[in-house]
């Protein structure tokens, strides 16, 4: 990958947070890698929110748009600042996503001052949002990786994905994926090709059934107008889908993730004895 | 322990997933779901010629603890490094959001994770993770009802997605042997080199992620010795707690001015981190 490319890269969460919000104000008091713009998505109130890369950022680890320590403990406060505004009213504001993470930050530093439990307030905050009546969408725009992924968009109600080269979801990235499996990158790549979950490309991703969109836009790092209107029209269709409902059960479906179907079926049939 | 008491003690390390959960259920009263002659098997796993277990490696029983209802959700350390796969997520997921339904219809039954996991399973990457996320939304829903108790022993520890679990968790009871991390040392050592994190220093992962030091910063509530009565009591206690809120997901202020107090750029022994948090007690 170029420079250039890995600046555009690393810049989509910004780009299309700026572009959804017609360039509003940021709301101030949250560090440089986690942007924060209150707008409107059509009728509804709403609160985006971008993990960026800051070449700033003091935790060196977490200095390209990881989501280290800072990233998922302000997570959780930009959520549920939204949360203790929209306490006494009914029509709570959306929260939207916007998701290019490439990863967890891989520290020390991370680790010895509980990293985990940074990303599990932020997951926790975007699930308790859900559960409040926030309708919580996740757009990715980029990679969607790993623990970055779980504590920044995974627990919304709906998830759209550009369908784009450059969006990705996974578990793990190919290097240390072969490392701990005990096989060569190539070998990686190779079963990617035929196990639908190992791959990588959004396409295959999208075959899992857990997508409430997989939307083509003609370009994913510098946005054209029609880009940004179809976006919008998709984020206020899966508004109009959440409706009322508050958990993720949409996800589940046989064609996608028959395993998943089967066993909490035959769960249920044998829970009460 | 002396030599003595390690000589008497029954080890719960030492046991697999299903006697670990007879162990912790009162006596005759344990049921077990989806046993392993229900034959559900890994999809993902057959087709890359690696062996498949009959229960996918989670055993999931309904029985009491001292009366309490429970459903025990245990990840059995022995295969495929306790990794989350389809099947064993969907098992754990399905679990909890049946004891979410009847907690919502007032007949509450606690949940019980005992957790060894390395997180993900790579082989079923996407599978995984998305088993995971509705791991976590299920404990969290939950948390408004019943405490959600997670048991970390060891041998494997808890890392990945379901690191971000135990967080959830309303209590973590762990072992000295136990670890607690979001990225285990190979994993940070071959993403940030041998010199952020080098995978052979035991002494030193133990030192800031095993049991000792995640109780001494307050990431686990309780911690007992390799003991199985110890460590059945400790989980008899946890299930009668009443839920509420869980101060460690809470603490956001305090945990981001912890941040702010740091310099990151500090190399720090298990000792120093120990004094970030006893100075912001």
């Amino acid at each position: 990958m170029t420079d250039a490319a890995q600046t555009a890269r690393r810049a989509r969460g910004a780009t299309w947070l700026a572009a959804l919000t017609d360039e509003r104000a940021r709301v101030e008091g949250y560090p440089a890698s986690v942007q924060v713009v209150d707008a409107a998505l059509g009728e509804r109130a709403a609160r985006y929110i971008a993990v960026v890369a800051d070449a700033d950022n003091r935790f060196v680890r977490a200095r390209g748009g990881e989501v280290g320590l800072l990233e998922g403990w302000t997570l959780a406060r930009a959520v549920t600042d939204a949360i203790a505004a929209d306490a006494k009213r009914a029509d709570k504001r959306a929260i939207v996503a916007v998701i290019d993470v490439p990863s967890q930050a891989y520290g020390r530093t991370e680790e010895a001052f509980g990293i985990h439990q940074a990303l599990a307030a932020a997951a926790e905050s975007y699930a308790s949002a859900r559960e409040a009546g926030h309708p919580v969408i996740g757009l990715i725009v980029g990679k969607a990786m790993s623990g970055a992924f779980l504590a920044h968009g995974y627990q919304a109600n709906r998830l759209i994905a550009l369908d784009d080269a450059g969006v990705q979801v996974h578990a793990m990235g190919k290097q240390a994926a072969a490392r701990i499996t005990q096989r060569s990158v190539e070998g990686v790549e190779k079963l990617a090709e035929t196990i639908t979950p190992m791959a990588y490309d959004i396409a295959s991703f999208a075959k899992l059934g857990l997508l409430f969109a997989r939307l083509g836009v003609d370009d994913a790092d510098a946005p054209t107008a029609d880009d940004i209107e179809s976006v919008r029209a998709c984020l206020s269709q899966a508004l109009a889908d959440i409706g009322d409902s508050r958990d993720l059960s949409s996800r589940l479906n046989a064609d996608g993730r028959s395993a998943s179907v089967t066993v909490r079926e035959r769960l249920r049939a044998q829970w009460t004895g | 322990m002396d030599s003595a008491q390690l000589l008497e003690r029954e080890s719960f390390v030492e046991k697999g997933a299903r006697e670990r959960v007879r162990r912790l259920l009162d006596a005759n009263s344990m049921r077990e779901l989806l046993d392993p002659f229900e034959r559900l098997r890994s999809p993902w796993l057959a087709m890359q010629d690696i062996v498949t277990q009959a229960d996918d490696g989670v055993v999931i029983a309904r029985g009491t603890i001292d009366g309490v209802s429970v459903v025990i959700a245990a990840i059995e350390p022995a295969f495929q490094g306790g990794s989350m796969g389809e099947v064993g997520g969907a098992k754990i997921a399905g679990a909890l959001e049946l004891a979410l339904e009847d907690a919502r219809t007032g007949t509450p039954v606690v949940p019980v994770l005992l957790l060894e996991t390395g997180g993900v399973r790579l082989q079923e990457a996407n599978c995984g993770l998305a088993a995971i996320a509705e791991i976590h939304a299920a404990i969290v829903a939950l948390r408004d009802y019943v405490p959600v108790i997670g048991v970390i022993t060891g041998p494997v520890g808890c890392f990945g997605g379901m690191s971000i679990a135990a967080g959830l968790c309303s209590q973590l009871i762990v072992t000295r042997e136990a670890r607690l991390g979001l990225n285990g040392p190979q994993v940070i050592e071959q993403e940030a080199g041998v010199d952020e994190f080098d995978s052979r220093d035991r002494p030193l992962i133990w030192g800031l992620t095993g049991g000792e030091q995640r109780e001494a910063t307050g990431f686990v509530e309780t911690r007992c010795d390799d003991d199985s009565a110890a460590l059945a009591a400790a989980v008899a206690e946890a299930v009668k707690a009443p839920p509420g809120p869980l101060a460690r997901t809470q603490s956001i202020d305090r945990s981001l001015g912890r941040l702010a107090a740091i310099d990151p750029s500090k190399r720090m022994e298990p000792a120093d981190v120990r004094d970030v948090f006893a100075a912001q007690r």
